[in-house]
């Protein structure tokens, strides 16, 4: 019988792997961002599971915020990607010290 | 029995493909495989009944975000091998964080298995109508109680995707066709935009 520990474990070893994914790929942006969206897809596993175990939509609703919200993340952080390649012919993140942050 | 089945093919495919999305080699791989893990956390969303969520994922993600990724990963000249330079580097750090982190959410799992959390019961509010299904229910409750929220996300993505074409938007220098020229605008007197006649009947004008 499939109850909700399955769903939290398995959300759990993919947010894990987000996680992972971003410290190992840390000079390539276009794969830490690909890191981030299986991070937000664990989030919304987690809450469409709990959502559906307990009987309550609230969690889906706010699933297809965190979607929403997810998008618009991956434009932006690509339109960003894309005029930094212009600007500097690379998307090497060490070399993003412009600011001098 | 299928349905155990079912949950253990979807989930060991999601990670699979989760973990050749952080360790492919060419990162066009990393997105087919991302689209692969999507896919499968689809079908774990309709295995409890989340069908609404579920195909919302399938065309948001693989739809329009994946495509998305490939089409920047196939636009820019990248070479990746540099940049995959750091990946032996960086491999014992990001394992010893995996665990940790890894751990304690079983540590958390293992705290909720062991009881004396209770959960509460569905109020009325939220709860899935009888007879409805998983859409219909969610759209009922997302055009009364969340309407605000849903409105808000709205303005969410129009930031967005406005952001997206301001940040991308090439100004090539000298040529300005199709583009305003403000300062020009405001500049614009009524003297020089309209003229005044008088036309005098039977007869045509001017201009």
């Amino acid at each position: 019988m499939i109850g909700i520990e399955h769903y939290i474990v398995v959300s759990a070893i993919l947010f894990v792997l987000g996680v992972v994914g971003i410290f190992l790929n840390r000079k390539n942006i276009i794969i830490i961002l690909m890191a981030i969206e299986l991070i937000l897809l664990a989030v919304n596993l987690n809450l469409v599971a709990f959502s559906a175990f307990l009987g309550d939509l609230t969690g889906q609703i706010f699933a297809m915020f965190v979607l929403a919200v997810a998008a618009s993340e991956a434009a932006i952080g690509l339109a960003i990607l894309v005029i930094y390649f212009r600007g500097r012919g690379t998307i090497a993140v060490d070399s993003v010290d412009r600011l001098k942050g | 029995m299928i349905q155990t089945f079912a949950f253990y093919l979807f989930a060991v495919l999601m990670i699979a493909s989760a973990v050749l999305v952080i360790t492919a080699r060419n990162p066009v791989h990393s997105v087919l495989w991302l689209i692969l893990a999507f896919f499968n956390a689809a079908g774990l969303m309709v295995l409890v009944g989340a069908e609404f969520i579920a195909m919302l994922l399938v065309i948001v993600y693989v739809g329009a975000v994946a495509v998305l990724f490939l089409f920047v990963v196939m636009m820019l000249d990248i070479d990746f091998a540099e940049l995959r330079a750091g990946f032996i580097r960086n491999f014992p750090l990001g394992i010893a964080i995996a665990l940790v982190l890894l751990a304690e959410l079983v540590l958390g799992i293992g705290a909720y298995r062991a009881g004396e959390i209770v959960l509460g019961t569905p109020t009325g509010a939220a709860a899935p109508l009888i007879g409805a299904g998983n859409t219909e229910s969610l759209g009922a409750l997302l055009y009364s109680k969340y309407l605000f929220l849903f409105e808000a996300t709205g303005l969410v993505l129009l930031v967005a995707m406005v952001g997206a074409i301001v940040l991308t938007l090439r100004e090539r220098d000298g040529a300005h066709r199709g583009h305003q020229n403000i300062g020009k605008q405001v500049r614009r007197k009524p003297d020089e935009a309209t003229v005044m006649k008088r036309p005098t009947i039977g007869e045509g004008i001017d201009l």
